[in-house]
C-alpha cells in the first residue's frame, strides 16, 4: 500500500517518468510515444482515483501531506498536501489527461517537432497541474503556476495551426504579467512574515498573519490580477479565444479545462485565505467584473462565427459564474464554483474535442461550413448535442446541479448580481443552440456530404466524458461530499458565516 | 627629520591578486622570448593555470579576516572572497571563449583595410596579447572589491579599465566598429575616472582620511562639512554607475558590447559587473552605511529609470548583442535595487545575483560566438530565425539562459530575482520592488521574442550556420547551462555559503 505521505509525490513524479521513457524512444518511434502517453496517464489516472477513496471527507485539514525542506535558508518547503477542493481539481486533470492523448491521437503529427516532443511537453505539463492544485507552499505554488507557461508556450507554439506563434507569445506575456504581480505580493508576505516570527510560505502560516488594511489590499491586487487573468475574467480574457483557436484541441482542452482553473482555485486558496479583509472590501467591483463577464462572454459568443472561438467565449462566461460564486463568500457559492470548475472542465472539453474532430475532417472550423451533420455522421452530432446542452446546463446534466449552486449561493448574499447572472444562462441557451441548429440541423450543405462519423478510438475517448456528466448530473453527492466541508472550511477560516435564510425570520414575526 | 617606516603586507591574503598580477608579467615576457607558432598554447596555459592557482589562494584565505593586508588599504572578509571567487570563476570561462581565437584580429596595430592586415590574415597569424591583459584586467577586478581606501580603489579601477579599453579593440570583423567602441569606452571611462577622483578628493576633504572607515567615523562624527560629502557621494557614484552601466551613464553599453569580439563581451559583461557592484557594495555599506539618508533617494531614481528604461529600449533592438546590452542595463537597475537595500539579505542577494547572471552571461556570449556565416558572427536577430532547427541544444541552452535573465522559476535568476526584490523589499523599498517587477514584465517581451524566432519561426537559407564549438567553448556553455539550472533548483548550499560569509568588516 503507498504510504499517506507518498501518494502525491507519486502522481507528480510518474508523468516525468513517461517523458523520460518518451524521450529516450528513438526518433521516429511514434506509436510507441502515444501507447506510452496514454499508458502513463491511465495509471495516473487510477491512482488519483485510489488515492480519492482514501480521502477522508470530513477532516478539513490537509490531507497526504508531505513537506521537506527545499531552500532552508528562505523557509521554503516542498510542501505538498490537499483539501477537498483540490483534490477534487486534481482529479479532474488526471481523468482529462488521458482522454485528451486518446482524442487527439493524431493531432501531434504536422507539428514543427517531433510526436515525441509533444507527448514530452503534454506529460510535463500533466505533472506541473498535479504540483500548481497541491502545493501548500505559496513559493512552490509559484513555481509550478510560472513553469507550466514554458511546456504550454511550446504546446500552442509549436503544435497549433493558424496564428500559433502570436497567440502562444500573448498567452504567455499575459501570464507572465500577472505572475509578475503575483511575485511582488508573495515577496511583501516573505517579508512580512520574516517580521512576525520568521520567515515562511506555509499557507497556514500565512494566513495568520497581521497585516495592516491598505498592505492586504495591496498584496490581494497582487494575487487576484493574477489570477483574474489566468481564469480569464473580463477585461483580462483576451488572450484566451487567440490561444484556444490557435492550439490543438488536446491543448485548448486542458487549458480551458485545467489551466485556467488554476485561477479560480488560487483565489479560493489564496485570496479567500490570505487576505479576507481584503476579499471582502473588493467583493462589489468583483462581482461587477464577474457579472461582465458572464454577460459579455455570452454576447460574443453568440457573435462567433469559429466554433473555437465561441467555445473559448463561452468560457469567459462560464468562468464569470465560477468566481461570482467564489466571492460570494458563502459554503454553496464555494461548493458550486468548485463543483463547476470539475463539469466545466468536461463539457467544455467535449465541445472542444468534438468541434476538434468536425474541424479535423471539414478542414475548417467556421461554423458557416457545416450543415445537416446530423445525417451524415450522427454519432458526432449528437454527442455534440450532447455537450452543447450541458455547457447550457440542462436540468440533469451536472453543469446544471453546480450553476443551480453558484447562483442559490449568489443569491443569499448578493441577489442583484445573483439575479443580472441568471440571464447568462437564457444567453447560454442562444449561443449553443443557434450554432447547433445550424451545423447540425437541416439538409446537408455541400462539402459535409463525406465526413465520416467516429471512429472506435474517438468513441472510446468520449464516453468516459458523457459518462460523468450523465452520473453527476443525477447524482453529485460523491464530489459534493468531499467538496462541502472544504468550502465550508474557506468560508470559516476566512472568518464569513453563510446568511440565514430571510424567509425564517419573516415567519418568526 | 623624515622617518619612513617600510609598509607591511600580508602577501598570505593578497596572494589571488599577486598570483594574476605574476601571471600577467610572465605573460608579457612569453610574448617576448616565445616563437609565434608557441604562443598561443604557451599563453592559455600560462592564464589558464594563473586564474585557477589565484582560485585555489582564495579558498585558502576563506576564513580569514583583516583589515591589515596592505596597511589597511584592503580588507579580506567574506565578501571579498566571495567577489574575488566569483570573478575568477568568471574569468576562468571567458578565457575558455577567448581561446577560440576566432574572434580575434590576427594583428591589432595593422590599419583596417591596410596590406599588413591581410598579409598577417593569410599568415594565421594569433592574437595572444590579449591573455596578458585579460590577467591584468583581473587582478584590477580583484583588487576593486576588496579595497578600503581611497586611492587604492582608483588604481584598481584603472587596472581594470585600461586593459578592456584595448581588448574592446580586437574584433576580427567590422574593426572599425570595434576601434570606435573601444575609443568610445576610453573616452567615457576617463571622464568617468575623472569623476571618481573628484568626489574621492572631496570625501577626502570632508574627512580629513582616504580609508572607507575614517569616511564612515567621520558621518558618525557629523563636525564635518556635509556639503562636501555630499559632493563626494555624488561624483565617486558616478564613476561606479558609470562602470555598471546604470542610466544615465550607460551610454557606452551598447556600442562597447557590440563592438568588441564577443569573448571579450562576455567577460566585460560578466566579470566587470561583480568588481564594480562588489566595490559599490562595499564603499555603501561601510563608508557611507551610515549617511544613507543622503544617497539613498538619488540611488532610488537611477535604480528606478535604469530598469525601467533597460527593459524599454531592449525592445527595439534587433541587434542580439545590442539587446543583450540593454539587458545588461536592466540587470544593473536590479542590482542596484540590492544595494539600496542596505542590510544583510541585501548583500547575500546581491552577490547571489552577480554571480548568477555573470555565469548566465557567459554562457549567452559563448552561444553567439556560435552562430554564423561565412564573413563572421551573426548578430542581426532576424537571421537567427529557426535556430531550435538548426541545433536544438544550442537553441534550448540559449533559451534557458534568456528564461534566467527574465527571472522565471527554476533557473538562477528566479532565485535571484526573488531574494533581491525581498531584500529591497525588507529594506523598506516597496516602490522599487513594484518598477522591478513590472520591468521583468517589460524586459520578458524581448527574451522570449528571442525565443519565439529561434523555436517558432523557420530558418531561412541565408549562410547563417551554428558552428561546431570547440572543446573549451563546449564546457563553458555545459558548465554555465548546468550552473544556471542547478542554482535554480537547489540553490541553498550556494545561498547558505553566501550567507555564512558575507559580513563586511570596517
Amino acid at each position: 500500500m503507498i504510504k499517506s505521505s507518498s501518494w502525491l509525490t507519486i502522481l507528480g513524479i510518474l508523468p516525468l517518468l513517461g517523458a523520460v521513457l518518451i524521450s529516450a524512444l528513438p526518433k521516429k518511434s511514434e506509436l510507441n510515444a502515444k501507447r506510452i502517453a496514454l499508458v502513463t496517464t491511465l495509471v495516473i489516472a487510477a491512482l488519483t482515483v485510489a488515492m480519492a477513496t482514501q480521502f477522508q471527507r470530513d477532516n478539513v485539514d490537509m490531507q497526504f501531506v508531505v513537506s521537506r525542506s527545499w531552500i532552508p535558508s528562505l523557509g521554503i518547503n516542498f510542501a505538498l498536501g490537499v483539501d477537498g477542493i483540490a483534490l477534487v481539481l486534481i482529479l479532474l486533470s488526471t481523468l482529462l489527461a488521458p482522454i485528451v492523448v486518446l482524442a487527439g491521437w493524431n493531432e501531434a503529427t504536422g507539428g514543427r517537432w517531433s510526436v515525441k516532443t509533444f507527448y514530452i511537453l503534454l506529460l510535463i505539463l500533466e505533472t506541473m497541474m498535479i504540483g500548481v492544485f497541491a502545493a501548500t507552499d505559496v513559493f512552490l505554488f509559484y513555481v509550478f503556476f510560472e513553469a507550466m507557461l514554458v511546456p504550454v508556450y511550446f504546446l500552442i507554439g509549436g503544435f497549433g495551426t493558424g496564428a500559433r506563434s502570436a497567440a502562444a507569445v500573448k498567452f504567455l506575456l499575459y501570464s507572465l504579467f500577472g505572475g509578475l504581480l503575483m511575485l511582488a505580493s508573495i515577496i511583501a508576505l516573505y517579508v512580512i512574515s520574516g517580521e512576525q516570527g520568521g520567515p515562511t510560505f506555509d499557507i497556514g502560516a500565512l494566513s495568520q498573519l497581521q497585516m495592516s488594511s491598505t498592505t492586504q489590499n495591496f498584496l490581494f491586487l497582487g494575487f487576484f490580477i493574477a489570477f483574474a487573468i489566468k481564469a480569464p475574467l473580463w477585461p483580462f480574457h483576451t488572450w484566451l479565444p487567440d490561444a484556444a483557436d490557435a492550439a490543438t484541441p488536446g491543448t485548448s482542452v486542458l487549458l480551458l479545462g485545467v489551466l485556467d482553473k488554476v485561477g479560480t482555485f488560487g483565489m479560493i486558496r489564496y485570496s479567500l485565505a490570505l487576505f479576507p479583509e481584503a476579499s471582502k472590501t473588493f467583493t462589489p467591483v468583483i462581482l461587477v467584473l464577474a457579472v461582465i463577464s458572464i454577460i459579455y462572454g455570452a454576447f460574443m459568443a453568440i457573435g462567433q462565427t469559429d466554433f473555437k472561438r465561441l467555445i473559448a467565449y463561452t468560457s469567459v462566461s462560464h468562468f464569470g459564474f465560477i468566481t461570482m460564486g467564489i466571492f460570494a463568500m458563502t459554503s454553496q457559492g464555494i461548493s458550486g464554483a468548485t463543483l463547476y470548475m470539475f463539469n466545466h472542465g468536461f463539457s467544455t472539453g467535449a465541445l472542444f474535442l468534438i468541434a476538434g474532430w468536425m474541424a479535423a475532417r471539414r478542414g475548417s472550423s467556421k461554423i458557416g461550413d457545416f450543415g445537416g451533420l446530423q445525417r451524415v455522421t450522427p454519432v458526432m452530432a449528437w454527442v455534440f448535442f450532447f455537450a452543447g446542452m450541458s455547457s447550457l446546463a440542462l436540468p440533469g446534466l451536472s453543469t446544471f446541479v453546480s450553476e443551480f449552486l453558484v447562483l442559490v449561493g449568489t443569491y443569499t448574499r448578493y441577489p442583484v448580481a445573483a439575479v443580472i447572472g441568471a440571464f447568462g444562462i437564457v444567453l447560454a441557451a442562444l449561443y449553443i443552440l443557434i450554432p447547433i441548429q445550424r451545423s447540425l440541423h437541416g439538409p446537408t450543405t455541400p462539402g459535409n456530404e463525406s465526413l465520416t462519423d467516429l471512429n472506435v478510438r474517438e468513441k472510446i475517448a468520449i464516453a468516459p466524458v458523457v459518462a460523468i456528466i450523465l452520473v453527476l448530473g443525477f447524482y453529485p453527492s460523491p464530489l459534493l461530499n468531499v467538496i462541502n466541508p472544504a468550502a465550508q472550511h474557506t468560508i470559516t477560516k476566512a472568518g464569513f458565516s453563510d446568511p440565514l435564510p430571510t424567509i425564517s425570520a419573516k415567519v418568526g414575526k | 627629520m623624515l622617518t619612513f617606516t617600510a609598509p607591511t603586507l600580508s602577501y598570505f591574503l593578497l596572494s589571488p591578486i599577486l598570483v594574476v598580477l605574476g601571471g600577467a608579467l610572465l605573460g608579457v615576457f612569453a610574448e617576448a622570448v616565445l616563437s609565434r607558432e608557441s604562443r598561443p598554447s604557451a599563453q592559455l596555459t600560462i592564464t589558464l593555470s594563473t586564474l585557477v592557482l589565484a582560485l585555489v589562494q582564495v579558498w585558502r584565505i576563506r576564513d580569514e579576516s583583516s583589515l591589515s593586508a596592505a596597511m589597511g588599504s584592503v580588507a579580506i572578509d567574506g565578501p571579498a572572497v566571495l567577489l574575488q571567487a566569483s570573478v575568477l570563476i568568471l574569468a576562468i570561462f571567458s578565457v575558455f571563449l577567448i581561446a577560440d581565437q576566432g574572434s580575434f584580429t590576427a594583428m591589432a596595430a595593422a590599419i583596417p583595410g591596410s596590406p599588413e592586415e591581410k598579409e598577417s590574415l593569410q599568415r594565421g597569424e594569433k592574437l595572444t596579447e590579449v591573455y596578458p591583459l585579460t590577467l591584468f584586467a583581473v587582478a584590477g577586478m580583484l583588487l576593486f572589491p576588496v579595497a578600503t581606501d581611497l586611492l587604492t580603489l582608483f588604481v584598481a579601477l584603472e587596472v581594470l579599465s585600461l586593459p578592456l579599453y584595448l581588448m574592446a579593440g580586437l574584433s576580427r570583423r567590422r574593426r572599425l566598429l570595434s576601434q570606435e567602441a573601444a575609443l568610445k569606452y576610453f573616452l567615457l571611462g576617463a571622464f568617468s575616472s575623472a569623476f571618481f577622483l573628484f568626489g574621492a578628493a572631496f570625501l577626502y576633504g570632508y574627512s580629513g582620511g582616504l580609508t572607507l572607515s575614517s569616511i564612515y567615523d567621520a558621518v558618525i562624527g557629523g563636525t564635518a562639512n556635509s556639503v562636501f560629502l555630499l559632493i563626494g557621494i555624488s561624483f565617486l557614484s558616478v564613476g561606479l554607475l558609470f562602470k555598471v552601466g546604470a542610466v544615465p551613464f550607460h551610454a557606452w553599453t551598447p556600442d562597447v558590447y557590440q563592438g568588441a569580439p564577443t569573448p571579450v563581451t562576455a567577460f566585460m559583461a560578466a566579470a566587470t559587473k561583480v568588481a564594480a557592484f562588489g566595490a559599490m557594495l562595499r564603499i555603501f555599506y561601510t563608508a557611507f552605511a551610515n549617511a544613507y539618508w543622503d544617497w539613498r533617494p538619488f540611488l532610488t531614481v537611477i535604480a528606478i529609470i535604469t530598469m525601467a528604461f533597460g527593459s524599454l529600449v531592449a525592445i527595439a533592438q534587433r541587434d542580439i548583442k545590442r539587446m543583450l546590452a540593454y539587458s545588461s542595463i536592466a540587470h544593473a537597475g536590479f542590482l542596484i535595487t540590492g544595494v539600496l537595500a542596505l542590510n544583510k539579505a541585501g548583500l547575500d542577494a546581491t552577490i547571489f545575483y552577480l554571480f548568477a547572471y555573470g555565469i548566465a552571461t557567459v554562457g549567452t556570449f559563448g552561444i553567439v560566438t556560435l552562430v554564423r556565416d561565412s564573413s563572421g558572427e551573426v548578430t542581426d536577430l532576424n537571421r537567427w530565425a529557426g535556430l531550435g532547427k538548426r541545433s536544438p541544444f544550442i537553441a534550448t541552452a540559449f533559451a534557458t539562459f534568456l528564461l534566467a535573465f527574465a527571472g522565471i522559476p527554476l533557473t538562477s535568476g528566479f532565485i535571484g530575482k526573488f531574494t533581491i526584490f525581498s531584500a529591497a523589499y525588507e529594506g523598506g523599498n516597496k516602490g522599487v520592488v513594484v518598477v522591478g517587477v513590472l520591468s521583468s514584465a517589460i524586459a520578458a517581451y524581448f527574451y522570449i521574442r528571442v525565443i519565439v524566432l529561434m523555436f517558432f519561426t523557420d530558418p531561412e537559407e541565408d549562410g547563417t550556420v551554428v558552428v561546431i564549438p570547440s572543446v573549451l567553448t563546449r564546457i563553458t556553455i555545459i558548465a554555465t547551462f548546468a550552473i544556471t539550472i542547478f542554482l535554480g533548483v537547489f540553490p541553498t548550499p550556494l545561498l547558505n555559503f553566501i550567507t555564512s560569509m558575507a559580513t563586511f568588516i570596517r
